[in-house]
């Protein structure tokens, strides 16, 4: 607590005083006109401080190199101006504003220089539409980019995607489920084991695979191998994220269910699995993101080919990072153009199933659409028809199933 | 997403109990049916558990042994293919540093040190960004700002691996030579700072600094979502305690949120070096792989554990592939180790803070 400050004791007061007038006189989380203009100011003189410097008179060069030298003689110089009027308490404070927000700007600007850079690098083999009809097939390593394309690259991410989700989302929902409505040891174990796995290096996934299937069990590279390895990656994630979602799921909405006499599936599969959905989709979606993106299982399992092979059974297949992965590596100017094209439609891939993820995950578990509430009140009026249909059961006949309801003797 | 989802299950539910036995208090009892004479005992009444529930569990059930399975199998079955490369090679499997399966006489001596220099290099540089972001985002920025800001920070997780090599490949590496030469030539006096090749643009590129560089920037995004959450966690109270006792925001922050959050912290940190540990593609592209161990961090040549399985899956040779194995098996112990120390030391501090 060094940094709070010892204040003198304040003179004791009078017990009976008129009770102060609230106004408020401390400006509370606003900036004030001084802290920014010491800020633009130290900013400014930073820059042109730096750039005389740096550029002018040292012997210095290169971007990179500027940006941090004026961001270290901002820091000294906003302290400085600030350590004109206030105290070290306040100084330190302000410098350290400023470098926490440091942070943000810095992943802001990663991001941006992420997909911007892709983007134009990524553009020179996107302007031609041949890139998404083609095929590599017919490209050699010379050819301009008016040739060929990443068509089977992007077929065979989308294949392998969607074997990868049939196989890791059933399984790992059914584990999900398993860990979080019947419990007990051996879903503590199944818990164990799965959060080990998510620290499985996604190259040793892939190595598995390699070893298993196509060494050991002699199947050739394919595209299936590929899902299986992504599979692999995909599983504990789906799983870890369908877990906490399902356990999410309020407890009273379970035993509301019980008490209505429902058995146990009919309340996880009309009362936690419905709650849970859009939890539960955003967790399979950002799992898809993850999985499209998976470089080194598909590098050691997929094999590489330039044909267009629709067939994730049979023949080696390429898909989207293997591509980029492949044809960055080439001397090549155009070779590393078509990487970065390729490199585009993957992050276009990820950012669709990232905004869908956000879309469907903004709901909280529960919460209902329009949509499903009109869908809800339907249910409802047809269940009320029937129940009107049926009221001409005489009493006799109601107690009865009624009681054979609780005893159990029937189920539903 | 959180990129890991945040551990719900400490406050989780308990679990239902079976539905095979329910207990009815007998006074408000439906129907007359049930016996009146002692009001005060709860009755017990045995409800069968019914066919298709049967079947449901046991669906759920076979769905968890799956899962179990496969991941045993992934485990054991990377032991038992190892085994054959460890007998082979012995102890010198840890003591050798070059890779030549077909000659045996491999060893993990360069490549696990590397892939350490470069998992440490990448926390050098994802801990303060991470640290300070998080900061940012928990505790200084504005309320419009907080959700795309954390948005952002998702997405950066959610950019496949490739993009940040190639990225870092061609983008980066181009800008920072420029650094890492005026470091090389200022400060080669401190030793690992030295680069022995000369003065040429190409001694500074492909290094293990710049590939931990970039793997850095990967793990910024796991790094700072679990610290944000811990740092969101600090009791209100005693901020406002501290506030009330004049001090500064930041004042706040060290007494209160730092303290509070530490445990927290240096879990993601953990969490964030066996992520780099485990990264492979970016690394695969960056450094030009050399299998002796060299410290020198801004020479150009490097290699990790991950890296190697990349470059050399290709050997399709029995020993060969094995050996790939053995070093797999180590790499996956060792962040499985960092991963379990980093889930006792998250669940230790929120609990030791939350009973305080």
């Amino acid at each position: 607590m060094t940094t709070v400050a010892q204040r003198p004791t304040p003179p004791s007061v009078p017990v009976v005083t008129p009770r102060p007038r609230l106004v408020s006189k401390v400006p509370l989380r606003s900036v004030s006109t001084e802290a920014l203009g010491s800020l633009v100011a130290s900013a400014t003189a930073a820059i042109a401080l730096v750039w005389v410097l740096y550029s002018r008179i040292l012997p210095f060069h290169g971007t990179l190199g500027f940006w941090i030298c004026t961001y270290l003689t901002f820091l000294a110089l906003f302290g400085a101006v600030s350590g004109l009027q206030f105290g070290r308490r306040v100084v330190v404070d302000r410098v350290m504003t400023a470098v926490a927000t440091t942070g943000g700007v810095i992943v802001v600007v990663v991001l941006v220089d992420l997909f911007g850079y892709t983007l134009v690098e990524g553009a020179k083999a996107l302007r031609h539409l041949n890139f998404f009809t083609h095929t590599m097939s017919l490209a050699g390593p010379l050819s301009p980019l008016t040739k060929g394309g990443a068509l089977a690259a992007a077929v065979g991410s989308l294949e392998q995607l969607g074997i990868a989700t049939a196989i890791s989302v059933p399984l790992g929902l059914l584990a999900a489920l398993y860990m979080a409505e019947i419990g007990g040891r051996l879903a503590y174990v199944v818990r164990i084991v799965v959060d080990a796995m998510t620290a499985l290096p996604s190259v040793v996934a892939g190595l598995f695979v390699l070893s298993l299937y196509i060494v050991t069990l002699r199947f050739p590279a394919s595209g299936f191998a590929a899902a299986l390895a992504i599979s692999v990656m995909m599983l504990p994630i789906v799983t870890r994220a369908a877990e906490v979602i399902i356990r999410l799921v309020p407890n009273s909405l379970r035993e509301a269910g019980y008490a209505m006499g429902s058995s146990q599936w009919r309340v996880v599969w009309n009362v936690v699995l419905p709650t849970a959905r859009s939890g539960l989709t955003t967790a399979v979606v950002l799992g898809m993101a993850r999985g499209i993106g998976e470089t080194s299982p598909v590098l050691l399992t997929a094999g590489f080919t330039q044909e267009l092979n629709v067939n994730p059974l049979s023949g080696q297949q390429v898909s989207l990072p293997l591509y980029i992965y492949t044809y960055v590596r080439f001397p090549q100017h155009t070779e590393i153009d078509r990487a970065f094209g390729a490199g585009v439609l993957l992050m276009l891939i990820v950012l669709v199933l990232f905004v869908t993820a956000r879309i469907l995950g903004g709901a909280a578990p529960g919460e209902v659409t329009k949509r499903q509430r009109r869908a809800m009140a339907r249910a409802t009026s047809r269940a009320r028809s029937r129940a009107t249909e049926s009221a001409t059961e005489t009493r006799l006949e109601h107690s009865q199933r009624q009681h054979a309801v609780i005893t159990g003797e029937e189920a539903s | 997403m959180g990129i890991e989802l945040p551990d719900a299950t400490a406050g989780a539910v308990s679990d239902l109990p079976a539905f095979d036995v329910a207990t009815v208090p007998t006074t408000g009892a439906v129907g007359g049916v049930l016996p009146t004479t002692e009001p005060e005992r709860p009755l017990t009444l045995k409800v069968p558990v019914a066919p298709a529930d049967r079947v449901f569990r046991g669906l759920l059930t076979g769905g968890g042994l799956v899962v179990l399975i496969v991941m045993l199998l992934i485990a054991v079955f990377l032991a038992i293919r190892a085994t054959q490369a460890i007998h082979l090679a012995g102890f010198k499997f840890f003591t050798t540093q070059s890779w030549l399966p077909g000659s045996n006489h491999f060893g993990i001596l360069a490549v696990l040190p590397d892939g350490i220099f470069i998992a440490l290099i990448a926390l050098f540089t994802a801990v303060p960004i991470a640290m300070s972001t998080a900061l940012f985002i928990s505790e200084y920025a504005p309320a419009a700002l907080k959700r795309p800001l954390i948005t952002v920070v998702d997405l950066m997780a959610a950019v496949p691996s490739i993009i940040y090599g190639i990225w870092g490949a061609y983008f980066l590496q181009a800008r920072i030579i420029h650094p890492i030469r005026f470091l090389a030539l200022h400060f080669g006096w401190i030793p690992f700072l030295k680069v022995r090749t000369g003065d040429f643009p190409s001694s500074y590129t492909s290094s293990t600094a710049i590939a931990g560089f970039v793997v850095g920037i990967m793990i910024v995004p796991i790094t700072t979502a679990l610290s944000r959450e811990v740092f969101s966690q600090a009791p209100v109270g005693e901020r406002e305690g501290a506030y009330a006792l004049g001090s500064t925001r930041w004042g706040m922050i060290r007494s209160v949120v730092l303290p509070y959050a530490r445990g927290g912290a240096i879990g993601a940190t953990m969490l964030g070096f066996g992520r780099a540990m485990g990264e492979t593609i970016v690394v695969a592209l960056i450094v030009s792989p050399k299998f002796v161990f060299n410290f020198h961090v801004l020479e150009g040549s490097g290699i990790s554990i991950s890296s190697l399985i990349a470059l050399r899956y290709g050997d399709s040779d029995q020993i060969s592939l094995s050996a790939l194995m053995a070093a797999g098996l180590v790499l996956f112990v060792i962040t499985l180790i960092i991963n379990s120390l980093a889930s006792v030391v998250i669940n230790r501090s929120r609990s030791s803070a939350q009973t305080s």
